[in-house]
């Protein structure tokens, strides 16, 4: 049934988007065709793409960077691992020694749809730097050990055919015909390799990388391939690497110790997908590198996809990519959202109409009412004087990013060291508290500068110099000023503690003096200097504190405006969260209920319209008896429904009530409430019941 | 004098013969008067049964291989179909004269083509004055193949009228492979497990070249006292005790005491190897690791184990689809209305209960509830709402995948699917904990 199915069928919504997708980049038409052709929609396409290429060319180079050190340490093992068999030691020790089967265990979490870029990159690098033999097999396209074999035999022949394809093609041609899938012929194969190929390049591993995710009817396969395995390891060196989603805990549960104690097996751990994640946003949305923006709404969107259901990066960044394509289709003014110089000369090039959609944005409106009447004229009237306005804000949204970002890191510095983190731990929550409102305005904030008048110094200090260093890093023009301010604070903090040190002197002299007296004084001295410090004015350090937090606060409130606020926001933020809800987070539940208690949602049809409620008897059969199913308990009389139903249907049809009084029901509506309820039950809302003749019972739970 | 005597062999060969197989001597003697001389016809099919290592392939192996007997060696898990099977037979038996090493492949379909092939090979290999030998190692694998594989070996003497011997090596007992409808019993013969005595001589006769054979059994000694209780399997003990020799030697390599210094030696070795016990031994960390740390001298403590590993990050309705399986598999149903209605009324335990439920849940194990309940269970753990959506569907079939939940019946029923929770008990709490969500206070089993 319909509703089972969707829970069967998980990847149907990845499914979804990927079409959508590739409907929306492969025709370029899409966009002109759209309900905005005449702005520019060619320029937005084009521009669109460009962006997504460097967007996608960067997530790249992110992902490889960070599987960097994990595929370094693997390929370190894998080349140790059978240094052994190339030197062909016969020491005792070897001969005593079981022959283990070197096995890599790569922990990789549970985030499945990112595995297989991963497993792609790490066989390509494997093919570049270790072997040319790599297999990699997955766990579903082997049910059974034949499979597998055949997989492992057709992987290895290809690989071999692309290594040296000049020299042995026909002995290849001979195996392929019959390949006869057993370890006995793979042994041979390699030797016959290694005989041919050996002379040349000895240094050849053959290395199987195999991975499996933890279905039992693989790792029966793996249980039978390593007994096999082991004795063949002396003939040819095999490693295997495991892709392991949950707990290596599962290769003891799957693999009995008679298998395990075959393997050698070494733990991998890959970076955990929060922090990949964490590491894509810093790269990719919070950097003025790339122009177009996401709205508050649409990263939280984005973020609670992520940490709610799926930890898939993959999956962020398709979205992340529909977002662009939604923007650069449904946003005219999209056009703007590129490079500043770019950008620049686009807006003299602006039509009439462009113009007047820049007048209708609510931000520049905004604007616009702030000038002077005269300014307030030409704006509204004059497109030249619109468009080198244009530019300079442009300009100037450039310009707030580039000091968005630096001071938003300096905040963050502050706020990840106070404890409980009202503000959050992560940049991107600090982000989107920026994002959407005014931070100072909200309570978090104001127990985190409550807090951070409570630092310790030394603390502090450690903190004002990571931010100096934020500052001076990127070109740092505007900041300047506020480098040189901070530098003078860390100055004074340094003589402050020049000064702290000849106090303390001068209190422990004091003190020396009252360990002389007895406790009951000692406690009682001890209050009072307590009092008095309580009393005391603000000590200098507690002075340069508050000054010091004041200067971050004001900070926040000059650079740290929400983005809504800024005119022309329009340009480069994308906000139409819903949307992008709506294609990613699909509710199949919902959507069916709707269009069976409303079909003039989808059916777009004017006689449907109806209040909410009534029961209009135009609407198709199915939603009629829906709407009356709902009002039923959990089991329902049939024929109490045939009734309800026909009385909707004949009352709309407004006939002679004699008809109806007859009691009679007619035979098409008979038969038409009987395709209806059999669609219903097609549709999983209904079964038939054992427990009461003539009554079928309904499956979901709750009213409309 | 040798303990073996048979007229057909010189008595050199019978002396080498006795020195391979030390512990096995009773069994290697009843197996030569089985055979009996070359032209003799011997029984059709001998079974051979013991436990993990107790020296059946060994014994087999050297026995064919040092007297010459024209033999064929199949291990059964690598042949996994019945077709292979009888290719291997035929190939090896093919390359069994010397001058052909790689025979030509030779299709063979079923067991009768096998009988046909068969005898063709033993004219062409000229065999026909002497008993050949097919030993099927690890045999359990037999008996997933075709019904009349089995019976077909077992008295294949008689269908292809040649002198032909089939030895089954197994660990599992004859009578669990005898098949219903009846078949020739073999002769069947039990390998007994080494005893602590037999493991210490075995063991010890393999010692390095550098090092005196008392030295080493010494060794082998300390190593047997510790492992012992634990481990009887030869191989697993052999590799144990290769990897520690070295630290064994340590103290002599480095002067500080002599190779009689038995007392010295053994306090310096007995840590490390309850620590291998702990590590090594169950694989928590690889032998190569443990070889590294021992070269580094470093303590293992630091090189955390395969079990240190078990935290497993999840995303957040995971986590709560994952306690409310967990909550559905261990209380019964009728409690739900219990826990999750606001307004329930009390209800004593133990009137509530009825008699077989008073049992603990968790020592009955996990109880399949169907979809419904899941969710209806999420719906009411989870403090803000949750839309029925495909990811929330999505993410219960990943984790089927990565085995935290299991779907019971079978993969096609589309239609009210009943699942399994599988994890353990300190798994969902530390799940729970992360999530603020006190599990103990929902379970049945601790009211």
């Amino acid at each position: 049934t319909a509703l089972r199915f969707v829970d069967k069928k998980c990847y149907i919504r990845a499914r979804f988007v990927y079409i959508y997708l590739s409907f929306c980049l492969s025709l370029a038409d899409y966009f002109s065709q759209g309900k905005n052709d005449s702005e520019d929609s060619g320029l937005r396409f084009a521009s669109c793409q460009l962006l997504w290429k460097q967007i996608n060319s960067e997530t790249e180079k992110i992902q490889e960077e960070l599987n960097k050190q994990l595929f370094d340490n693997l390929i370190r093992f894998l080349r140790q691992s059978h240094s052994e068999f190339q030197t062909k030691t016969t020491e005792w020790m070897c001969r005593m020694k079981s022959s283990e089967i070197p096995t890599a265990a790569l922990v990789l979490g549970v985030n499945v749809t990112d595995h297989d870029v991963t497993f792609k990159s790490l066989s390509e690098v494997l093919q570049d730097n270790v072997t040319p033999y790599v297999v990699s097999l997955q766990a579903k396209e082997c049910p059974g050990i034949k499979h597998l074999l055949q997989k492992l035999m057709g992987q290895l022949m290809d690989c071999y055919v692309d290594a040296d394809s000049s020299e042995e093609e026909e002995c290849v041609n001979i195996s392929q015909k019959k390949i006869r899938c057993s370890m006995a012929s793979l042994s041979k194969w390699y030797e016959n390799v290694t005989k041919k190929t050996g002379s040349e390049t000895p240094s050849k591993k053959r290395t199987s990388s195999s991975r499996h995710w933890q279905s039992p009817p693989v790792v029966v396969i793996f249980k039978d391939m390593e007994i096999i395995s082991s004795q063949h390891i002396h003939e040819f060196p095999l490693v295997l690497i495991f892709g392991i989603a949950t707990s290596p805990m599962i290769i003891h549960r799957l693999l009995p110790h008679s298998v395990s104690s075959l393997l050698c097996i070494e733990l991998f751990q890959s970076l955990s997908c929060k922090e990949h994640l964490a590491t894509v946003i810093d790269k990719l949305l919070l950097t003025t590198q790339f122009p177009f923006k996401l709205s508050e709404k649409v990263l939280q969107v984005l973020i609670n996809i992520f940490l709610y259901h799926d930890f898939s990066v993959q999956n962020f960044i398709k979205g992340f990519q529909l977002s662009i394509v939604e923007h650069f289709y449904s946003q005219p003014l999209s056009v703007l959202c590129c490079q500043l110089l770019e950008a620049k000369k686009r807006v003299t090039s602006l039509s009439h109409n462009q113009c007047e959609n820049i007048r209708s944005l609510p931000s520049f409106r905004r604007y616009v009412e702030s000038q002077v009447s005269e300014k307030q004229i030409a704006l509204l009237t004059e497109d030249s004087f619109l468009k080198e306005v244009t530019q300079t804000l442009l300009e100037d949204l450039h310009i707030y990013h580039e000091n968005y970002f630096t001071v938003l890191r300096c905040l963050h510095v502050f706020t990840t060291s106070l404890p409980k983190y009202p503000l959050g731990k992560q940049i991107r929550e600090l982000h989107c508290a920026c994002l959407g409102k005014s931070v100072w305005e909200t309570e978090e904030y104001e127990s985190a500068i409550q807090l951070l008048r409570m630092l310790a110094k030394d603390e502090l200090v450690a903190i004002l110099q990571k931010c100096a260093e934020i500052f001076i890093s990127p070109s740092g023009k505007q900041f300047s000023n506020t480098v040189e301010k901070l530098e003078e604070f860390l100055a004074r903090f340094q003589n402050l503690e020049e000064a702290n040190e000849v106090q303390d002197v001068s209190v422990s002299s004091q003190k020396e003096l009252q360990k002389k007296t007895d406790l009951y004084h000692l406690q009682k001295t001890l209050l009072a200097l307590k009092e008095s410090k309580r009393s005391k004015k603000l000590t200098k350090f507690e002075m340069l504190r508050f000054e010091v937090v004041d200067f971050i606060d004001s900070l926040v409130r000059s650079y740290l405006a929400p983005a809504e606020m800024q005119t022309l926001n329009e340009v480069v933020y994308f906000n139409t969260a819903n949307t992008l809800r709506e294609h990613l987070n699909a509710a199949p539940r919902i959507a069916l209920h709707t269009a069976l208690n409303n079909p003039y949602c989808y059916l777009k049809n004017q006689t449907l319209k109806s209040d909410v409620g009534c029961i209009s008897n135009t609407a198709p059969d199915i939603c009629i008896v829906y709407k009356l199913h709902l009002e039923c308990g959990r089991l329902i009389n049939l024929v109490d429904w045939l009734e309800a139903f026909s009385t909707v249907v004949t009352a709309v049809e407004g006939t002679d009530p004699e008809a109806v009084a007859t009691d009679q029901v007619d035979e098409i509506i008979h038969a038409r409430f009987i395709r209806a309820v059999s669609e219903l039950e097609l549709l999983g809302f209904i079964k038939p019941s054992k427990q009461k003749t003539d009554h079928v019972a309904r499956l979901t739970w709750g009213g409309c | 004098m040798p303990n073996f005597e048979h007229p057909e062999y010189p008595e050199a060969t019978l002396l080498h013969l006795e020195s391979m197989v030390p512990c096995r001597e009773s069994q290697v003697s009843s197996l030569l008067s089985i055979f009996g001389e070359r032209q003799h016809f011997s029984f059709p099919s001998i079974f051979i049964y013991g436990h993990t290592s107790s020296g059946k392939t060994y014994v087999m192996q050297t026995l064919l291989e040092t007297l010459e007997l024209p033999h064929v060696f199949v291990n059964c898990v690598e042949c996994f179909t019945s077709r292979l099977l009888l290719e291997e037979i035929l190939t090896e038996l093919q390359s069994l004269s010397s001058e052909n090493k790689h025979g030509s492949h030779m299709p063979c379909d079923t067991f009768n083509d096998f009988v046909r092939l068969f005898k063709q090979e033993i004219i062409i290999q000229d065999l026909q004055n002497q008993t050949v030998y097919i030993v099927l190692d690890k045999a359990e694998q037999l008996r997933e193949m075709e019904a009349n594989v089995l019976p077909g070996f077992l008295r294949l003497q008689e269908m292809t009228d040649r002198n032909v011997t089939v030895v089954f090596l197994s660990e599992i007992v004859w009578e669990l492979f005898r098949p219903n409808t009846g078949c020739l019993e073999p002769f069947t013969l039990y390998f007994p497990d080494y005893s602590i005595g037999n493991l210490q001589k075995i063991l010890s006769h393999y010692h390095p070249p550098e090092y005196s054979a008392d030295f080493y059994a010494a060794y082998i000694n300390i190593l047997l006292g510790v492992f012992y209780t634990v481990c009887r399997d030869l191989k697993e003990l052999r590799h144990l005790a290769a990897l520690n020799f070295t630290k064994y030697c340590e103290p002599v390599v480095r002067g500080e005491a002599n190779e009689r210094d038995t007392r010295r030696l053994w306090k310096n070795i007995e840590s490390h190897l309850k620590k291998a016990m702990q590590t090594v031994y169950l694989r928590e960390i690889s032998s190569s690791q443990w070889e590294r740390i021992q070269q580094d001298d470093g303590e293992p403590g630091h090189l955390k184990g395969l079990s240190a590993h078990a935290h497993v990050e999840l995303p957040y309705y995971s986590k709560f689809l994952l306690i409310a399986a967990y909550l559905a598999s261990y209380n019964p149903a009728r409690t739900d209305k219990r826990f999750f209605l606001k307004h329930h009324g009390k209800i004593k335990k133990t009137n509530f209960l009825k008699k077989h439920e008073k049992t603990s849940n968790h020592l009955l194990g996990p109880k399949p509830f169907p979809l419904d309940r899941l969710l209806a269970i999420l719906y009411s753990i989870v403090d803000n709402k949750v839309a029925p959506t495909a990811n929330i569907f999505s993410q219960i079939t990943s984790l089927v995948t990565l085995q935290l939940l299991t779907l019971v019946g079978h993969d096609d029923q589309l239609d009210g699917p009943k699942y399994k929770c599988t994890v353990s008990l300190d798994f969902i709490r530390a799940i729970a904990r992360t999530v603020n969500f006190d599990i103990i206070k929902y379970l049945y089993d601790f009211l």
